[in-house]
């Protein structure tokens, strides 16, 4: 019999319906991944497991964990089962942990409450348990506060928790979404370690098909609360039967096909043989002051970028490449002059920009527009389309008149595949990706000549991430703008850039053609990236490997 | 990031601690020239105005000689604070007294009545505010906060004549006002000042139970409570052991200011109960213009207000372990 | 609450739906506007003059000619209850307004420039904080006289660094959003988003802390009329006609239970509103429901 047979499973909630007849299964020792963009309800399917609904939910159907129906058990049922016969992790381990228990308490409290040992054998399992996911003791003492580790420390410690009881399942929402693609390896890595030494059941729910591919037995692909096609990994990836999952597997690879078009078109590449660079920074660094360690020492500045030289062509775009905390959103508010260098310099269209006081920086900011990563928080709620893309049409010296204005406006959202008509509209009516084009169309009022993106896809599910790509080649190929594209994923720097510079705590340590680093990276910040991103179809070759190393091995017992 | 951080790190607790105390000594000080200096600025003669207009030159210029006024702005700021430093606060006109020893007199009604209304609206206030967070939208949340709504509606010296009305007129429980002294028995004493701090202790309670259960129920939508109910911990235990600390820093900040309106409201309540306190005193020294007094006390209170808050602050910290390090 | 509370959008179509359909909002609302239609009304007309006495009529009871009775001096309750709540209302605004035009630049001015400036502003609002607004409202109407204006003065002096802590609040917690990075970057001065962003954003916050201070502020200067320093007679207050209850409560209680009634309505309406304001605007409890 299998460990969770999911049957018909439905759930409204305050009578909107959530799911609506979710079939699903798992056998002991199996890792499904369950796979859908936002609103699919696969994160919904988790809570109904752990019967954690919010107040409200209606659920129907059944819910069958080993030989018990889990919509029918109850609460004490409930306590029993959850963290010790199933664990489970969240997205989020910046907030997953309590700000104000150490780590080997919440580690150990699960212990302690089901198994009713003493403190000290509870906090001898805890900390053998964080130490097997990598926070040996030494180093992370039990001591530790979680906000003393990092997103990808706490994270293993979320693990540590769910895993400390070794249940037979694991659910696992979405627990790599808010790391970088390193630590998004290191942890899948983990997980998929702990999950064959215990022989737990895993249920990884992921919006990206890529990350869940090398993982994964099993998939089930879900949209609007409905299971779309079910079934073995390779199977369902190479044959890609159902729309759907065709278009979620090409969009998670995507390369726009501008872009593919003009490839060969002559770039000119970092050096310096073209005339005059549209963007040049030279040895540029910013630095904070230390934390205070005491009343009269600080600890050594925080050199968040160091030393960094590069250049930008007229319509070319570069990628800015590297891991969280490297240093590459400081370089991108320092560039756009929302925040002043330390030292070296920054010239723009033949002007030097660092050191320009405010007043004097409007002929540089209306050619040097941005966009931002999230498509929820880079509008003010409380103003119209027409108003917030024309913002930036403060920095013209002659200031447009009403009608001129919404003109311009027009075009904009034009430009970026929105209808005029948009502008009468409140940003909330918008989607993540509607709302990440009027970032664009704002961008693109004053027609600048560089636009600076920091993340612009990273917020957006892998389809409208596609379509969105798409725009951004476009606008490159049509009006000639320049990017600065900052991004952590390598898709996204493959589908759009020309040349990318790879940063690792604060300094830039390889630069080149996108295609050349990324096929064959040097430096060893370039090969961690490279060998952690998801990439779909090499994990469907290295699943074919494993497959036929496996059929060749001699069956035993 | 977590780049070598160690895990104590103790000087940053002391750091910490320093700060909130050396802010706290900055504050005192400035607070002591705002209460000098207001007394200063006042309109006319500071010895005219405590004599009134019909007072002889000869006393007056007696009076400004006997308060010092004649000396240096400067010099007198400095000897007025020496002196508070010492308990030397200076010599009342009117009661022909010193000050300190004015204090202290009244220091043992106002004292106890402040204490014992702060632990009555605290005993009161959190145990409602976690209950209703526990059963949120439900019944007895209704009761309990729709009384909480009325609590905080309430002047505090209208509830006192109600309470008066009610337990001395009516049903002759307590004394309706007035101060035995504690030479007459504890629980005599006692007596006279159950009535006086209900009044003052209810409205505070309202609007402390009503801060502990927002502060429980916005905890309570934090993603580690998800957490710790993964575990498999049942309702009641994750509000206990994750959820009330968590909630407790809102609740240690109102606190914190209610003890600012609990002396202010001592102003009136002792003035509804002819209490021989403080507060009273304050507001009779300032009617009769004795401001050698008024000075003493209310930078008296100040300084409790003050030192209140910073013994909050350091509160926080043994709290929230990140505020140890946010030195 | 805070970040919550900055996230909706305009009060417009939305807000009086969802606004009627809040029971706290409602009732808030409806006791508010009966004190304040009560004040305006004594203006033109009460039952009967406040200012004439009819010593021969004193402290009646309830009746059909006097609705709560009438005082030691014969006078109207009801009509010196309406009559009173002007004084409440009007230095209960002043000071809230005092507050809000003083304290919101100086909150928002501090969060425009952090740094130094900011943290000294904020010391010199810590240090307001630390002197019992009460007890400084006593000093400063005792000093300067008793009378309605310096109340007025007293309270609106505590009401400032509320607000600017509030506005600096609110106003933090925005600047590093993503939007008003953009501003920025489109070249608008501080000076400017702060008007056209930060401001509009933060109303709300404003809204609420405004129904809470106006609402202390009625109970402040009830406190201070009844220590004999604030409205002065015959101007009828609510807090002087609760002190002269006091002493006749045995024979007359009705003296002491209306116009603390009167009080209790206008304080609990002015709270009421204020929850139901912060419900409505806050997007996130909004769901919840």
């Amino acid at each position: 019999m299998s460990l969770l047979e999911i049957e018909n499973l439905t759930l409204s909630i305050g009578g909107a319906s959530i799911l609506k007849g979710v079939d699903l299964s798992l056998e002991a020792g199996e890792v499904m991944a369950v796979v859908g963009e936002s609103g699919s309800g696969k994160s919904m399917t988790a809570l109904t497991l752990m019967q954690l609904l919010p107040p409200g939910s209606k659920t129907g159907g059944r819910v069958i964990f080993d030989g018990q129906d889990l919509l029918k058990a109850s609460e004490a049922d409930m306590l029993r089962l959850r963290g010790d016969d199933i664990g489970m992790v969240f997205q989020e381990p910046m907030t997953a942990l309590n700000p104000v228990k150490t780590i080997g308490e919440q580690v150990a409290e699960g212990i302690r409450w089901h198994t009713r040992v003493g403190r000290a054998e509870a906090e001898q399992r805890a900390a053998a348990m964080l130490d097997r996911v990598g926070l040996p003791q030494s180093k992370f003492p039990l001591s530790r506060y979680p906000h003393q580790l990092s997103g990808g420390q706490r994270q293993r410690v979320v693990i540590a928790i769910a895993c400390a009881l070794n249940p037979k399942l694991l659910i696992a929402d979405e627990p790599t979404t808010a790391l970088d693609v390193v630590l998004q390896k290191q942890i899948l890595d983990l997980l998929r370690d702990l999950v064959e030494e215990k022989r737990m059941g895993l249920l990884l729910i992921s919006h990206d098909l890529a990350v869940v591919a090398e993982m994964a037995d099993r998939i089930t692909i879900m949209r609007h609360g409905e299971v779309v096609e079910a079934g073995e990994t390779s199977a369902i990836l190479q044959a890609k039967a159902h729309a759907y999952t065709k278009q979620l597997a090409e969009a998670s690879a995507h390369v726009p096909s501008v872009r593919v078009a003009a490839a060969p078109k002559t770039t000119p590449s970092l050096a310096t043989d073209a005339p005059r660079p549209l963007l040049e920074v030279q040895s540029l660094s910013r630095e904070y002051p230390g934390r205070r360690t005491g009343i009269f020492s600080r600890e050594a500045p925080f050199r968040a970028v160091r030393d960094v030289s590069f250049s930008v062509g007229h319509g070319q775009s570069v990628a800015l490449v590297g891991r969280s905390g490297c240093g590459k959103s400081t370089l991108a508010r320092v560039i756009l002059a929302l925040d002043r260098p330390t030292g070296g310099s920054i010239t723009f269209d033949g002007q030097r920009i660092d050191i320009l006081p405010d007043a004097k920086l409007r002929a540089a900011r209306r050619n040097m527009q941005v966009v931002f990563q999230d498509p929820y928080g880079s509008f003010d709620p409380r103003h119209r389309v027409e108003r917030l893309v024309s913002e930036p049409l403060h920095l013209l010296e002659n200031k447009p008149d009403r009608d001129e204005r919404r003109t311009l406006v027009e075009t904009a959202l034009e430009e970026v595949g929105l209808a005029a008509s948009d502008m009468e509209k409140y940003p909330h009516e918008f989607s993540g990706g509607q709302r990440q084009r009027l970032s664009i169309a704002r961008a693109l009022i004053t027609k600048p000549k560089l636009i600076v993106a920091d993340e612009p896809v990273s917020a957006l599910d892998v389809s409208i991430r596609a379509q969105v790509l798409d725009l951004f080649a476009d606008l490159n190929a049509r009006l000639g703008v320049a990017y600065v594209f900052i991004t952590h994923d390598l898709t996204v720097a493959r589908a759009i850039t020309d040349d990318v510079l790879v940063m690792h705590d604060g300094e830039i340590v390889e630069r080149g053609p996108t295609g050349a680093i990324l096929d064959n990276p040097q430096s060893d910040a370039a090969k961690a990236l490279v060998a952690a991103a998801p990439d779909l179809d090499r994990a469907l070759a290295a699943r074919s490997r494993t497959k036929r190393a496996e059929a060749l091995r001699p069956i035993s017992g | 990031m977590a780049v070598g951080l160690a895990s104590g790190r103790p000087f940053l607790m002391i750091a910490y601690i320093l700060k909130r105390l050396l802010i706290g000594a900055a504050t005192l000080l400035l607070a002591s020239a705002v209460v000098f200096a207001v007394m200063e600025v006042l309109p006319g003669d500071p010895a005219q105005v405590m004599l009134g207009m019909s007072a002889t030159p000869e006393a007056t210029a007696n009076l400004r000689e006997q308060m010092g006024l004649d000396q240096p702005l400067m010099w007198r700021y400095i000897s007025w604070v020496g002196g508070l430093l010492v308990g030397d606060f200076g010599r009342s006109y009117t009661y022909s007294a010193p000050v300190s020893s004015l204090i202290a007199e009244r220091l043992v009604v106002s004292l106890p009545l402040a204490l014992m209304s702060l632990v009555l609206s605290t005993v009161i206030a959190i145990p409602v505010g976690i209950f209703s967070a526990a059963r949120r939208g439900r019944l007895p949340d209704s009761i309990a906060m729709g009384t909480a709504q009325l609590g905080v509606a309430i002047p505090n010296f209208w509830f006192a004549l109600l309470l008066i009305y009610v337990f001395a007129v009516g049903l002759q429980l307590v004394p309706s006002g007035g101060f035995p002294g504690w030479g007459g028995g504890i629980w005599n004493g006692l007596k006279s000042l159950i009535l006086p701090s209900v009044a003052l202790a209810l409205p505070q309670a309202a609007i402390l139970a009503r801060v502990t259960r927002s502060a429980l129920l916005d905890v309570l939508g934090e993603d580690y409570i998800r957490t710790a109910r993964a575990k498999g911990l049942p309702r009641g235990r994750v509000l206990r052991r994750h959820a009330l600390r968590n909630a407790m820093i809102p609740v240690l900040t109102i606190l914190g200011l209610q003890f600012a309106f609990l002396l202010a409201g001592t102003i009136i309540i002792e003035n509804v109960f002819y209490l021989p306190g403080l507060g009273r005193l304050v507001f009779q020294s300032i009617t009769q213009r004795d401001l050698i007094v008024v000075e003493g006390v209310v930078m008296l209170l100040v300084a409790s207000v003050i030192i209140v808050n910073v013994l909050v602050d350091l509160a926080y910290a043994l709290v929230d372990p990140r505020l140890r390090e946010a030195a | 609450m805070t970040d919550a509370a900055l996230d909706q959008p305009l009060p417009d179509d939305g807000f009086w739906r969802h606004a009627l359909r809040n029971r706290s909002f409602v009732i808030g609302a409806v006791l508010t506007l009966l004190i304040a239609t009560m004040a305006l009304v004594s203006f033109f007309w009460t039952p009967y003059s406040v200012f004439e006495l009819a010593v021969a009529n004193r402290m009646k009871g309830l009746s059909a000619e006097h609705w709560f009775g009438t005082d030691h001096f014969g006078r109207d309750l009801l009509s010196m209850i309406m009559v009173g709540a002007r004084a409440s209302i009007a230095v209960a605004v002043v000071a809230v307004g005092i507050g809000i035009v003083l304290g919101v630049p100086l909150g928002c001015y501090a969060a425009a420039r952090g740094g130094w400036i900011d943290e000294a502003l904020m010391r010199v609002n810590d240090l307001v904080f630390a002197f019992p607004a009460l007890l400084s409202a006593v000093m400063i109407t005792a000093i300067f006289g008793p009378s309605a204006t310096n109340a007025i003065i007293a309270i609106g002096i505590f009401n400032i660094p509320v607000f600017a802590r509030v506005a600096r609040a609110g106003a933090l917690s925005l600047w590093p959003r993503e939007f008003i990075l953009a501003a920025r970057a489109a070249g608008k001065s501080k000076g400017l988003i702060t008007v056209e962003h930060i401001l509009p954003n933060i109303i709300s916050l404003l809204l609420v802390q405004g129904t809470i201070q106006f609402a202390l502020g009625i109970l402040a200067e009830a406190g201070l009329s009844y220590l004999g320093l604030g409205t002065q007679p015959p101007m009828p207050s609510w807090g002087r006609m609760l002190f002269d209850a006091q002493t006749r409560m045995m024979a007359a209680p009705h003296l002491a239970l209306f116009p603390g009634f009167a009080i209790v309505l206008t304080v609990l309406g002015l709270n009421l509103l204020g929850d139901g304001l912060r419900d409505i605007l806050d997007p996130r409890l909004r769901r919840v429901r």
